[in-house]
């Protein structure tokens, strides 16, 4: 299984928010066998999609320097599964940043209701802390943000599009 | 208008049922945020996100957790704080209680050393600034 849980950036703005929309499809297995008989995209996941476009706003930040590790899901709130057919649009936004973590702010909303709210915290991990270096092979985590068209919304705070990272 | 110590109580208390998700009674001045309240070490970041969001304030991560007093040779000897360390500490935390500490000061011990009370002399001491 490929652990990619948000279909593609809609917008990202440094230091700010992104936004992004996660399709749900009856031939996801997941979705299929969470509940036999009630196909829906399992809550864990929603959470999952927004902490990797949650993560990947607070790495960017950070130049993609940190070791960036979801640490903490503060709040969450479900309105309405996500069902079959669906398409769930994401929305996090940068609360606040410390040198060893950061917070966001999410929604997901389907069809314009809300259909999900969570608050969640980032730690940055110490070198040595859990593993030693970095977290992805060099070329990984730029190839799976182009699979996301990351680059093709994302923009500074002046608007300018962003420069390519060497270090991803 | 300046904050009264039991406004700061108050929102002290909110953060630390928020982060820790233990009951609004358990948080008493007195109750040690590791082992009475269960702080485990991610937790102590997320209460400094939130008493920054509640207090507008900064908290420097120095201040709340004086890692590279505990860690230095120069202030630690065989697990146990110098008195050169404990100068050190105090001079760093003039909010917290380190009167039982000092007694014993041993390194291990300081992580069960915070309570809710010495968070809430913390923020009383930013607030004011």
């Amino acid at each position: 299984m490929r652990w990619l849980w948000v279909d593609r950036f809609t917008e990202f703005v440094s230091g700010s928010h992104a936004c992004g929309i996660k399709n749900i499809s009856l031939d996801e297995e997941v979705v299929d066998e969470y509940s036999p008989g009630y196909p829906m995209l399992p809550l864990t996941l929603i959470i999952e999609g927004l902490a990797q476009i949650g993560g990947i706003l607070v790495a960017e930040h950070f130049g993609f320097e940190k070791r960036v590790v979801l640490a903490k899901v503060g709040k969450a709130l479900f309105h309405q599964p996500a069902r079959t057919g669906d398409q769930l649009r994401y929305h996090v936004k940068m609360e606040a940043t410390q040198d060893n973590g950061a917070t966001v702010v999410c929604t997901s909303h389907c069809d314009g209701n809300l259909q999900a709210e969570i608050e969640m915290m980032f730690a940055f991990l110490e070198e040595g802390k859990f593993t030693t270096g970095p977290l992805f092979h060099p070329g990984d985590l730029g190839a799976m943000l182009r699979l996301m068209n990351l680059f093709h919304v994302a923009i500074d705070r002046d608007g300018h599009p962003l420069k390519p990272y060497a270090n991803i | 208008m300046a904050l009264s110590q039991d406004e700061i109580f108050e929102k002290v208390q909110v953060a630390l049922v928020d982060a820790l998700g233990v009951d609004d009674d358990e948080v008493t001045r007195e109750a040690t945020l590791v082992g009475d309240l269960g702080a485990e070490s991610i937790d102590f970041l997320d209460i400094v996100f939130k008493l920054e969001k509640s207090f507008g304030i900064t908290i420097p991560r120095e201040e709340l957790s004086p890692e590279d007093i505990l860690t230095n040779s120069q202030y630690v000897q065989d697990g146990v704080v110098t008195a050169d360390g404990m100068a050190e500490l105090k001079r760093r935390m003039p909010w917290a209680n380190l009167t039982e500490f000092e007694k014993k000061p041993r390194v291990q011990d300081f992580g069960n050393l915070l309570t809710a009370g010495d968070l809430c002399n913390y923020v009383e001491s930013k607030v004011g600034e």
